[in-house]
């Protein structure tokens, strides 16, 4: 049982950084297909708007998958990220450049500067979760074997199942995003901006959908078990649950009723996460390591959970305090189109 | 003896022995990620607390420069903290790309550390972004009270990675049998012996490093001729808290050398380059370590031993109690701590001056020496720190956990290791780059538009 409720802290961890740090991916890749820098200058600046004061604090919860992983699971650990380096070390640098470049973009005095950066943060902001996806991938289609390096530096995870939760991961991060920037508009009195959010919200919403279903013929050919795994049992009522919490977004997003379409959407993505533990249980490394032989002792388990159970009682409440001043607008993040920003600044200048 | 039971106190990997041709390449991207990530630690640690004093000094006095001065600082612990959750997160990584092996044979004894760990920066992240953001739009005492969490999860956070270096120096909370981990404790692993100093140097260290240099940059402004009261407070006041951290530093380091002495000998003779036991031990100053002695260095009799042993004719073990493949490299391993041992005898100089000013005229020396000194004390703060952890991390080769794990059974054997460091190479000066870009920004508008009136008028 212990080390159930372990993989449910790495399960708990891993939806909320697809529901919270998704949606800041997600932000990215509206921010890449905003357009030209007058047309996509109100977008962006809704994406800075929406993002600026909790994105640090969203990215905590992967260094939190880590940790738990490490140690609770420490032999699965060590084989996950001794194959699958390649994918993981890119993220890790998309991770350093789209935080760096978002953080500096805040502060370009020029548009071209802001160009720029806008580029290298939107352009990691679309790699980063697909490489994660993809990982997720080589592990649920079993090909990440137990040992140093021990499975293939490419084909682990560049193959069609890796592929394709690649792409969901960042159609879904970009899902999720347009629902919660349509929100952040209603509430910022951006009409202009809602409705630019909430076509991007229905149209993201349909492809996820129709890649999520696609995607199902996919793991069919490639990854058999796994996919046995998700149409029967746990793992089927946990599909269907998302699928059902995906339309019911989608109906929300029709009707503009943002708020509730939040969790919803949050709901439809960690519907998948536990659909996913089901399918592959009692397996941690399909094929190669299940779920008790990869935990560590007794002692550790324990220790972890009152450790998290500790941390939990102080975590929370500042979580609720962090949200609400922001969804309260209380922190002072001025909306802004990006390529206004830096209009005043030329004016004073030329005028002396 | 000693041999036998080190031998037979080996761990196996729990992944399988590694067979990496690459091992330097893996050891020296993990140094070059903890000398990025470290000094943006030490704002962590320290800087909170000064931004938090100040604040304060405004909401007792109603001084415009103190808001002016804590706001801007605030926004510069904002980038800091941003720069510090990348260049962490790329170290969490680093644990399993680089080190697979030690996650995978140990990760069940450290890892309860990193997971607090975790929490608190979650909160810090947390308590950060409402500070920042929150200047205008909170009442000033609800701000206030914002910014003591920072503090105090600033402080806890490093506790947590701390006490997992000290446990690799000191590996406790398990057992070994047959060569197979049992019988873990992670509490006992998570507060071993060596915690105690390790994070109390830390701690003054973060304090140097952070009072030092935020009083380099005012120091500076003060030589190009700006007099004005915000300058004032802004050397005086990080300076004070370097001035309170310096003296107490020396001290511990004394405690954490006699620490060494008993549970890292081989480490303590690499400090010297002590070829064999004795008592009367020299200390040199200078010099290299060759073909089993110290050349070229100025001796001074029994210092060693009054180091180690706090008496002169104190018995030191020397690094033949060892074989050969068991010492760590001498020359890197000595002269880091000879640096930062005089960086931090020097620092304390600099602070004698100031305290002496202070307490006898209650203001700051006037000589322009004084300030060009501290000008070069920012940095040379940060260089011992560097130089302390370089001791501490060499000095424990060829062991990742000591006399436990070799660092060449816990590397990856994944490819590419040459690639991987020089792109991180790549990496970190762009992120420095982009740092000092940001700053520099920063400093250019006047502090005046922090608070939207004059600074130097009456309150
Ligand atoms: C501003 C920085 C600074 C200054 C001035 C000093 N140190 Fe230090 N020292 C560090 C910063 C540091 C550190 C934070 O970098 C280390 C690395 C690991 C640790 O616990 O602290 C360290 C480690 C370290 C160690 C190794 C501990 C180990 O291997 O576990 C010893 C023996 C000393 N120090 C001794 C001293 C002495 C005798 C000093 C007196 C002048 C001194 N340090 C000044
Ligand atoms: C193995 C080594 C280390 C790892 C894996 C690591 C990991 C991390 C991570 C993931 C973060 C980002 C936190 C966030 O997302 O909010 C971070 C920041 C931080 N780390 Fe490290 N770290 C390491 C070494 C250290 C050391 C040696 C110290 C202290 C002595 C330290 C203290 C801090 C502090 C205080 C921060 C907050 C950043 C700031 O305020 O600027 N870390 N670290
Ligand atoms: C508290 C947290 C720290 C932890 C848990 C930690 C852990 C590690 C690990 C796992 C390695 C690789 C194995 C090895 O070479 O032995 C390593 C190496 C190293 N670390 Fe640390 N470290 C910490 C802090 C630091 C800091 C703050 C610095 C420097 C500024 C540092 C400098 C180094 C260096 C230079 C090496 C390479 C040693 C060599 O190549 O000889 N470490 N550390």
């Amino acid at each position: 049982m212990l080390p159930e409720i372990c993989l449910g802290l790495v399960i708990a961890g891993l939806t909320a950084y697809a529901v919270l740090g998704g949606a800041d991916f997600g932000a990215g890749f509206w921010d890449l297909t905003a357009g030209g820098a007058e047309r996509g200058g109100r977008v962006r600046g809704m994406v800075q708007h929406s993002m600026g004061p909790v994105w640090e604090a969203n990215h905590v919860w992967l260094i939190f998958v880590l940790v738990v992983m490490w140690t609770c699971f420490p032999v699965g650990f060590g084989s996950i990220m001794s194959t699958l380096y390649v994918p993981l070390f890119i993220a890790v640098v998309g991770i350093i450049f789209r935080g760096t470049a978002f953080a500096l973009r805040g502060q370009a005095a020029t548009i071209s500067e802001a160009r720029i950066l806008g580029a290298l943060f939107a352009t990691s902001s679309v790699l980063v979760p697909f490489c994660f996806g993809a990982c997720l991938g080589a592990i649920g289609s079993g090909r990440v074997p137990v040992g140093n390096a021990a499975g293939d530096p490419i084909s682990s995870w560049l193959n069609p199942t890796g592929i394709l939760v690649g792409a969901l991961a960042v159609i879904t991060g970009s899902y999720l995003a347009a629902v919660y920037m349509a929100g952040d508009s209603v509430r910022a009195g951006l009409p202009d901006m809602q409705r630019a959010f909430r076509a991007r919200a229905l149209i993201a919403g349909v492809a996820a959908g129709v890649v999520a279903i696609g995607g199902l013929v996919v793991l069919r050919d490639d990854a058999r078990p796994l996919f046995d795994g998700l149409t029967s049992g746990g793992g089927l009522v946990f599909v269907i649950a998302s699928a059902v919490a995906g339309a019911a977004t989608l109906a929300l997003v029709w009707v503009e009723r943002f708020e509730v379409a939040r969790f919803t959407a949050a709901a439809a993505v960690a519907c998948v996460t536990i659909g996913w533990a089901f399918g592959q249980s009692p397996y941690l490394l399909p094929k190669h390591l299940t779920l008790d032989q990869a935990a560590a002792g007794h002692a550790t388990l324990v220790a972890t959970l009152i450790g998290v159970a500790i941390g939990m009682v102080v975590l929370i409440p500042s979580l609720y305090l962090l949200y609400s001043l922001t969804l309260r607008g209380r922190l002072d993040q001025q909306f802004e189109p990006l390529d206004q920003r830096f209009r005043p600044l030329s004016a004073k200048r030329s005028h002396g | 003896m000693n041999l036998l039971l080190v031998a037979a106190g080996q761990v196996h990997s729990a992944l399988g022995e590694s067979n990496q041709s690459h091992l330097l390449a893996a050891r020296h991207t993990q140094a070059l990620s903890f000398i990025f990530h470290i000094p943006l630690v030490c704002f962590g640690i320290a800087f909170p607390a000064m931004v938090l004093f100040t604040e304060g000094l405004w909401l007792r006095t109603g001084d415009p420069a103190y808001k002016a001065l804590a706001k801007r600082w605030s926004k510069v612990m904002l980038i800091l903290f941003a720069v510090g959750v990348v260049s962490g997160t790329i170290l969490s990584f680093e644990f399993g790309l680089l080190w697979p092996n030690f996650t995978a044979t140990f990760g069940d004894v450290f890892g309860l550390g990193f997971a607090l760990e975790g929490f608190s920066f979650f909160i810090e992240a947390i308590f950060i972004a409402i500070y920042v953001y929150g200047w205008d739009s909170l009442s000033p005492r609800n701000h206030f009270l914002c910014g003591i969490p920072i503090v105090i999860t600033g402080l806890a956070g490093s506790l947590f990675v701390i006490s997992v270096n000290a446990w690799m120096n000191h590996p406790t909370g398990f057992d070994l049998a047959g060569g197979q981990v049992t019988n873990i404790h992670p509490w006992s692993a998570l507060f071993n012996s060596n915690l105690p100093f390790e994070l109390t140097h830390m701690y003054l260290a973060g304090y140097m490093v952070a009072g030092f240099l935020v009083a380099a940059v005012y120091a500076r402004a003060w030589l190009r001729g700006d007099r004005s009261r915000y300058n004032r407070a802004a050397l005086i006041i990080p300076l004070t808290f370097a001035a309170l951290a310096t003296p107490a530093q020396l001290i511990v380091g004394d405690w954490a050398a006699r620490t060494v002495t008993k549970d890292q000998p081989v480490k303590l003779a690499a400090f010297e380059g002590l070829p064999h036991t004795e008592r009367n031990a020299p200390f040199h100053i200078g010099g290299i370590y060759e073909d089993g002695e110290v050349k070229y260095g100025v001796e001074i009799p029994d210092l060693l031993s009054i180091l180690a042993d706090h008496d002169p004719n104190g018995k030191v073990d020397g690094l033949n109690i060892v074989p050969a493949r068991d010492r760590p490299p001498i020359n890197v391993t000595r002269l880091s701590f000879q640096t930062m041992v005089f960086i931090g005898t020097g620092l304390a100089l600099v602070t004698v001056v100031f305290v002496t000013a202070w307490w006898r005229r209650r203001r700051l020396p006037r000589s322009r020496w004084f300030y060009r000194a501290l000008v070069a004390a920012g940095p040379l703060a940060l260089v011992a720190l560097i130089c302390g952890w370089i001791t501490t991390e060499v000095g424990r080769q060829p062991w990742v956990v000591y006399e436990v794990m070799r660092t060449k059974q816990a590397v990856t054997d994944a490819g590419g290791l040459p690639i991987v460091f020089w792109l991180l190479v790549v990496v970190y000066l762009s992120l420095l780059g982009a740092v000092i870009w940001l700053l520099r920004r920063l400093a250019r508008s006047s502090p005046e538009k922090e608070v939207g009136r004059s600074l130097e008028a009456a309150r």
